[in-house]
């Protein structure tokens, strides 16, 4: 009885902080502008959609991984899947909810094109690095 | 971090010169774990000191842990008392499980707190939430293998990984966010404020 309601508890807490940590994530990124390249390659012109996700974790992918941003990459694409989940599910009834969950993907997507920008400045220090080199 | 590193050396060493199913390898393990536990829950007070830093609550809040960790360990040995054999063993275990859960529960107080304060540091906010994060998992991993014994063995195998998750999370947030960093809190409630 008592290990039920700790698990319960402690799901809900988890999805709660799980939330919140993907939102202050990318609330961190969301101040860095993208640059005209990365716009040109992303084909993110003026603001994100939910849609651009894919596709620029795919350039993400293409790009050589710095150790600082797997691990938050990889949160983020939870919480894009977790959100996807419940565009598909609760979202249907509630249209708030889907409302919420275009503008949480298109954050998603932003944070997205902002670690590419940050891997391909990556990228370009280690080509310097092994020119200099 | 420190403690931690010492702590996983001693396991090696104990492991090494006793033993994966030893009976000395399982009583270290699990008491060096409610050394750690008491040791997080520590930093968690001082996170707690950090949030409520111009209220100078820091004797009050220091004062407040340290009776409800002898609220913890005297219930986790009213419950051990219960059972017949391994009494020292047995009450290891359960403070540890009960740690994580009340630690799961001031982490989870300290975030409305933040929410409530608008507190703005990013560096600070990253350390809690990545601290409730662990913190739930911890406690879920617990209650899964007290609801479900069958699964022990792939449970076993999960608390490293989770335990791995809390050096990356706070290594980043001291590595990437400087102290003065600002976050807006409105951003971060799922409800917009």
């Amino acid at each position: 009885m008592i290990a039920g309601i700790i698990l319960a508890c402690s799901v809900v807490f988890l999805l709660q902080f799980f939330v919140s940590y993907c939102r202050s994530l990318i609330a961190a990124s969301s101040k860095q502008a993208l640059s005209p390249e990365v716009r040109d390659v992303t084909g993110i012109a003026s603001s994100a959609t939910g849609d651009d996700f894919a596709r620029v974790i795919q350039l993400l992918r293409l790009c050589p991984e710095s150790p600082e941003d797997r691990s938050r990459v990889q949160a983020v694409g939870a919480y894009f899947s977790l959100l996807n989940m419940v565009r598909s599910t609760l979202a249907k009834a509630m249209p708030n909810l889907c409302a919420w969950t275009e503008t949480e993907r298109s954050h998603c997507a932003y944070f997205a094109a902002v670690a590419l920008e940050r891997r391909i400045a990556f990228s370009r220090d280690m080509l310097a690095q092994q020119m200099d080199g | 971090m420190v403690a931690c590193i010492i702590v996983s050396v001693i396991r090696f060493s104990v492991l090494f010169s006793h033993g994966y199913s030893s009976p000395e390898y399982a009583f270290f393990y699990y008491y060096s774990d409610v050394l750690l536990t008491i040791g997080l829950y520590f930093t968690l007070t001082s996170l707690y000191a950090h949030v409520f830093e111009e209220m100078a609550a820091e004797r009050s809040i220091r004062l407040g842990a340290i009776a409800l960790l002898l609220g913890t360990a005297v219930f986790s040995f009213a419950i051990v008392m219960q059972s017949q054999a391994h009494i020292v063993g047995r009450f290891f275990v359960e403070i540890s499980q009960n740690l994580n859960f009340v630690g799961l529960i001031l982490t989870y107080v300290l975030w409305g707190a933040i929410l409530k304060l608008r507190e703005t540091r990013t560096r600070l906010i990253q350390l809690v939430l990545s601290l409730g994060i662990f913190f739930s998992l911890l406690a879920a991993t617990f209650a899964l293998r007290n609801l479900y014994p069958p699964l022990h063995t792939v449970l076993t195998n999960l608390s490293p990984i989770t335990g791995c998750l809390l050096p990356f999370a706070w290594a980043y947030a001291f590595w990437r966010f400087p102290d003065d960093e600002r976050l807006s809190p409105a951003r971060l409630t799922v409800v917009p404020q």
